[in-house]
């Protein structure tokens, strides 16, 4: 299988027109037409042809699967044809609910009935989720296609809790920010010069999250404290940082990619995938780790103790544990793999990107979040307040 | 068994007011009850509620105090600036426009109300985004406006999305008006601007008062405009509560807000009617 990432992207009005045009001349077959412009595979899903693909094995027909399942996540963080190729082959369709911080999950699943029956938590809430009885033990024979050799063990050992597998790696990745280097022409190397910057030259263009965890983090990190304080007084530190910056901001959003596409912001925090896609598409636009320090992250699958359609759930992500789609993910979403096998099936343009996959040197200063900010009202409060400032 | 006209009576009003109440008892009255046992808790130590009697939360609204503000002051300016835009809008359509074209015209201030406003929101970000907007003015030589997340941008989207329950009752209000008193006024020699302010502006206030509760009272609670185009920069109480209930989940405190800001809500609209009953005089005034 080719891994070219454009093989994902939804073909386009005028690729479909000159392909229509060439079938028509009969250059090329009625088959290649279906292929790349992706109505064969419409075609297939609409009919529920049976043997319409290699999916439709018997793994899938051994359990209901019900028709439907709801999937919590994060924004661009998917390939769209992963959950179209799932519904091929198992014919349950997806729904994609997205979120802008983990404190937002947790209150959906606290709250109760959230629907969902596989959601997408970071690293440092499992924990929280495990303690609130919110998800449960993962049952790995379900989930064949996952394999915990080839996992590498620094991203994945906060899934497991007591030696029991609560939650499986999606991928890990990195907070750094996205700078338009076509409109920010100063260096910037650290988060004290993001928020310098936010002030000064990049007035009214910059954006945070709507996110505790990295907004708060970040401005401790540019104050010279720890990314995971819950000490009062830097607190208050970062709070008079962060009411100070407010009035410049552009704005207070963790889905930052539209506003960065249309250079109505200038600069965002920014996770590695969103780098990655943005960079993609618009080179002007640098990806940076601060030097200063910063999040190291990983995000994992995990299956709400309330699912409505668990089996579903498993299938799914059996589904996405398989490298052959995992591969796809990781090419579309851009944020780097956790699974060696993964690496392997991996073009070289992208084990060679930097933004994807940087040097152990900047890593070095980053930190992954701890359980304590998820739940510590202090920064809850300050996050609050910052917002409504 | 013999049923009485009184029982008839008594069966049919059940009837008619049942499914309503019983409606509003589930939906309104039981969960305004459990936000007001919330209000007085306190927050789990992982978020949620936990049980406790205390006042803690309403010690604390201070710290709210700019999103009430924001609110009360964007609330009824966004009011006032769709009051200003709707009543000659509405003026046109009920005394000027022709009888022929005017049912084609109402239905073309309704109209927009077929796409949902989240849609016609999103619309507005694209039109005041760097693509947009700023991206014509740039053509002629402005550059680098922002439009978008601004409060002048909120301030739009408000009017935007509500002008027409503005122009609809002050429209009916004026179209029931009586044309012989326009034609007595101007029969004793008063002219069009003195009949206007003294005979259309004063039959017409019903509507206006109409208007201008329906608008305040959605706008207090409004939270998904300033989401979109004020970037989460602008905060209105509603977005205070969504935060306080889906971010840092502090229930009781989201509670106590949501029973402050219909407390709020009371008092804005009995002031509202005292103002209404005083312009109109006597005369009952049908309010929402």
């Amino acid at each position: 299988m080719s891994k070219k990432h454009h093989e994902n992207a939804p073909i386009t009005a005028r690729q479909l027109t000159d392909e229509f045009m060439r079938l028509k001349k009969g250059s090329v077959s009625r088959r290649h037409f279906l292929g790349v412009t992706g109505l064969g595979l419409a075609a297939a899903v609409m009919s529920r042809f049976p043997g319409a693909g290699a999916f439709n094995s018997a793994a899938y027909a051994a359990e209901d699967l019900g028709t439907q399942l709801s999937i919590a996540t994060w924004p661009n963080y998917h390939d769209p044809a992963t959950f179209e190729n799932f519904k091929a082959a198992t014919g349950v369709a997806v729904e994609v609910n997205v979120f802008g911080s983990n404190e937002e999950m947790l209150a959906k699943i606290q709250a109760g009935a959230s629907g969902w029956s596989l959601f997408v938590p970071t690293n440092y809430t499992i924990s929280t989720y495990q303690k609130l009885g919110l998800i449960e033990e993962l049952d790995l024979s379900k989930i064949p296609n996952f394999s915990q050799e080839s996992q590498n063990a620094r991203f994945t050992d906060q899934g497991k809790i007591d030696g029991k597998t609560y939650a499986l790696p999606k991928n890990w990745g990195t907070t750094g920010f996205a700078v338009n280097t076509s409109k920010v022409k100063s260096p910037i190397k650290t988060w004290k010069d993001f928020f310098d910057l936010a002030q000064t030259e990049a007035d009214g263009r910059a954006m945070v999250h709507d996110y505790q965890l990295t907004t708060i983090g970040s401005a401790l990190v540019a104050l010279g404290y720890d990314f995971n304080s819950i000490k009062a007084d830097e607190l208050a530190k970062a709070e008079e940082l962060l009411i100070k910056v407010k009035p410049h901001l552009f704005a207070i959003n963790s889905d930052y990619q539209p506003s960065m596409r249309s250079t109505d912001a200038w600069m965002t925090m920014c996770w590695t995938n969103d780098g990655a896609q943005l960079n993609r598409d618009m080179p002007e636009i640098a990806y940076i780790l601060g030097t200063d320090g910063g999040e190291i992250w990983t995000d994992y699958y995990a299956i709400p103790k309330d699912a409505p359609n668990k089996a579903a759930g498993y299938a799914l992500l059996n589904y996405l544990m398989d490298p052959a789609n995992a591969v796809k993910e990781h090419i579309a979403n851009g944020a780097p793999t956790t699974d060696s096998r993964v690496i392997a099936l991996l073009p070289a343009e992208i084990t060679g990107n930097k933004i994807v996959y940087p040097d152990e040197a900047a890593l070095t200063p980053l930190e992954f979040g701890a359980a304590v900010t998820l739940t510590d009202p202090g920064r809850a409060e300050l996050m609050a307040r910052f917002k409504s400032a | 068994m013999v049923i009485t006209q009184e029982f008839r009576k008594k069966l049919v009003t059940l009837a008619l007011i049942g499914p309503a109440g019983l409606w509003l008892f589930v939906f309104l009255v039981l969960p305004f009850i459990a936000i007001l046992v919330f209000a007085f808790g306190k927050r789990a130590p992982e978020g949620g509620y936990q049980a406790a009697f205390t006042i803690e939360q309403f010690a604390n609204l201070g710290s709210r105090a700019a999103a009430f503000v924001n609110t009360l002051m964007l609330a009824p300016a966004g009011a006032i600036a769709c009051l200003l835009i709707a009543y000659p809008v509405a003026y046109y359509l009920a005394v000027k426009a022709h009888p022929r074209h005017r049912l084609l015209l109402v239905s073309l201030v309704v109209v927009p109300f077929w796409t949902s406003l989240l849609v016609r929101t999103y619309a507005w970000m694209y039109l005041l985004g760097a693509r947009g907007i700023p991206h014509l003015l740039e053509l002629i030589g402005i550059e680098n406006v922002r439009l978008i997340n601004t409060p002048g941008a909120v301030l739009l989207g408000i009017v935007y999305g509500y002008l027409p329950l503005m122009i609809m009752p002050i429209y009916v209000s004026l179209e029931k008006l009586d044309r012989r008193l326009l034609e007595a006024s101007a029969d004793l020699g008063a002219r069009p601007v003195s009949t206007f302010f003294g005979i259309t502006v004063p039959l017409s206030l019903p509507g206006v008062m109409t208007g201008m509760a329906l608008v305040t009272i959605l706008l207090l609670g409004e939270y998904l405009i300033p989401q979109l185009l004020g970037g989460g920069k602008v905060f209105f109480i509603g977005n205070a509560l969504v935060d306080l209930f889906l971010q840092s989940r502090n229930w009781p405190f989201g509670s106590a807000i949501a029973v402050t800001l219909v407390a709020v809500v009371v008092v804005v609209l009995m002031v509202a009617m005292r103002i209404a009953w005083r312009f109109a005089g006597t005369r009952q005034v049908d309010l929402v």
